[in-house]
């Protein structure tokens, strides 16, 4: 049965109270990789709010009408990918003939959204939650939109302790592991306000 | 009947991926086809005074060199020797982060890009050096190849059908190799040539073997006597500028090539006693050097010319009485001590980046101009 939410609430929650970098700690490499370049942050949270969305709705579609009929959900994990992957080939083809430059600063990290565990979380989450369509295709937007949010507040920070004197052996990964830390914390606070299942 | 659905449930899975990943495949080509098809383009070159009709969608350096305009490019297109810099007058978007370090602020205001990094998507103009016009692709045959060190190839080549390369000595060419062996792209790299002028329908080149390198191995390896393979040439600024300076060459390895060709250029125009010639040769032990016989026939014949060569590892077996030490130790020695100081000087290098900038050091402490040091670096 698909939960009853209000899909404002469902569309807040997966942005806030389960974002899902900071409340179920997905999609953390190139979270951490990217975060250090404000331009190319902007394009990877942009990229993955698209293929989330799109990825989303496509798994959706393809779960209800081929995997659940045929009785072949055990083959969910391996159906999921192949869409993910060529969604994001699409993508790809599409963001090098629009920009270049986003296309060459993205560099390998756009076809390892292929790969970014934020992606096919959200498709698994999905399938767990029993969404419908309109209810899936929100929380991957939510979802998406949450990420690119967190990514983009983590570089504004990193932009700033650039700047500042921090403890020789904290540079670079380690103040951005204790920076994503204190974030999550601050996520946290937001837990119970909005149901999400 | 239970059988028979069993039989049936074996051949859903399968069917169902394959339909899938089918569809998507399908999806995903449909896309190639619509985003990455570029149309017809036109490249405008300087003013129009050629202009080529060309299909879209790969890089400039690529596209111009299938039309036989060759951009110089010691790297073959990967991005790394900043060479192929070509003056772009039409709008093909901001210049990339992999452009940026080759280009120095005026080259990026005046629009200056790495033609390997741009790709053709609509029509052009662009500004390229008339010389480059020069620059052709031939065929050689191999007419000689012998080993003149234990680790360096002379190779001579007989270009075909007649033609002649028009360069002055000095300048380099690209050697391309097909794919081989683990090697599965035709690959580019730049070798000074050291055959002359005047032998215009011939090219030779010097190959040392560099461990791993695709041509050099190609070269030591794979290269017989009567094959074919192709050159691009002539490119480069390093041929010598017609002043009476004295000329401080100095060379290491396969670093002889230009000069060879320099030198018997001269001798052919009967220029050797014009100026002051000076020529460090450094290499580490005697089984390094090489043409040791021709170059001091040479000085025994011109006065003007000084040919020094120098060993950093004199081996107890070489019987070495010549100078001693790395060249740039020699270099200095006789920068401060032999040649006069009073006359104007100019600097020739080649050889690796290493002792190229160890070289400029010391030309530089001996108050050599910068501006009047003159090679061409392979990336």
């Amino acid at each position: 049965m698909a939960p009853d939410i209000p899909l404002i609430s469902l569309f807040l929650a997966s942005i806030f109270t389960s974002n899902i970098l900071l409340a179920n700690f997905l999609g953390m490499c190139s979270f951490i990789a990217i975060s250090k370049d404000m331009n190319s942050s902007n394009g990877l949270g942009l990229a993955v709010v698209v293929v989330l969305t799109f990825t989303t709705a496509v798994n959706w579609a393809v779960l209800n009408y081929v995997l659940i009929p045929l009785d072949l959900v055990y083959l969910r994990f391996i159906v999921f990918i192949i869409v993910i992957a060529s969604v994001v080939q699409m993508l790809e083809m599409i963001i090098d003939r629009v920009s270049q430059t986003l296309y060459l600063s993205l560099g390998i990290f756009l076809p390892l959204i292929t790969v970014n565990c934020a992606i096919l979380g959200v498709s698994l989450f999905m399938e767990i939650r029993q969404y419908t369509f309109v209810q899936s295709t929100v929380y991957g937007l939510g979802s998406g939109l949450g990420w690119w949010l967190a990514i983009m507040a983590l570089s504004a920070i990193r932009k700033k302790t650039e700047k500042s004197k921090v403890p020789a052996g904290l540079q670079g990964a380690g103040l951005t592991f204790i920076t994503i830390g204190f974030m999550a914390m601050a996520f946290i606070g937001f837990t119970g306000l909005l149901q999400v299942q | 009947m239970e059988l028979h659905n069993l039989e049936l449930a074996y051949f859903i899975a399968p069917l169902a991926i394959s339909g899938i990943s089918a569809a998507l495949a399908a999806l995903v080509s449909v896309t190639d086809r619509i985003v990455n098809n570029y149309g017809d383009a036109v490249i405008n070159i300087n003013d129009g005074s050629k202009s080529l009709d060309v299909k879209g969608g790969t890089n400039m350096l690529l596209t111009l060199a299938e039309n036989q305009i060759f951009i110089p490019s010691a790297c073959g297109g990967r991005g790394s020797c900043g060479e192929c810099k070509v003056k772009v007058k039409s709008d093909v978007g901001p210049h990339l982060p992999t452009e940026i370090p080759y280009l120095t602020r005026e080259q990026i205001d005046g629009n200056v890009r790495l033609s390997c990094q741009v790709k053709i998507k609509s029509d052009v103009d662009i500004e390229i050096p008339d010389y480059l016009f020069k620059i052709k692709q031939y065929t050689g045959t191999v007419e000689r190849i012998r080993d003149v060190t234990h680790d360096i190839k002379e190779v001579y080549l007989k270009l075909e059908d007649g033609q002649a390369v028009d360069f002055r000595a000095g300048q380099y060419g690209q050697i391309e190799t097909p794919p081989y062996g683990k090697v599965r792209e035709r690959t580019q790299r730049a070798y000074s040539m050291s055959s002359r002028p005047s032998d215009s329908n011939h090219a030779e080149f010097l190959i040392r073997l560099v461990p791993g390198g695709i041509v050099t191995t190609y070269v030591h390896e794979h290269l017989k006597e009567g094959e074919k393979i192709k050159i691009i040439a002539p490119f480069g600024e390093f041929y010598v500028r017609d002043t009476d300076a004295t000329m401080i060459c100095v060379a290491g390895g396969s670093g002889m090539a230009p000069f060879k060709s320099i030198f018997y250029d001269f001798i052919e125009k009967g220029r050797m006693n014009e100026r002051d010639i000076w020529y460090f040769f450094g290499a580490r032990t005697r089984k390094d050097l090489f043409y040791l016989d021709e170059l001091q026939q040479m000085q025994d014949e011109y006065e003007r010319f000084h040919f020094i060569a120098a060993l950093s590892e004199p081996q107890p077996e070489d019987n070495w009485t010549g100078e001693t030490g790395l060249i740039t130790e020699v270099l200095d020695r006789y920068l401060k001590n032999e040649i006069s100081p009073d006359k104007p000087k100019e600097g020739y290098l080649c050889g690796s980046p290493g002792m190229l900038d160890a070289c400029m050091d010391v030309m530089r402490s001996n108050e050599m101009a910068e501006d009047r040091i003159y090679f061409d670096k392979f990336a």
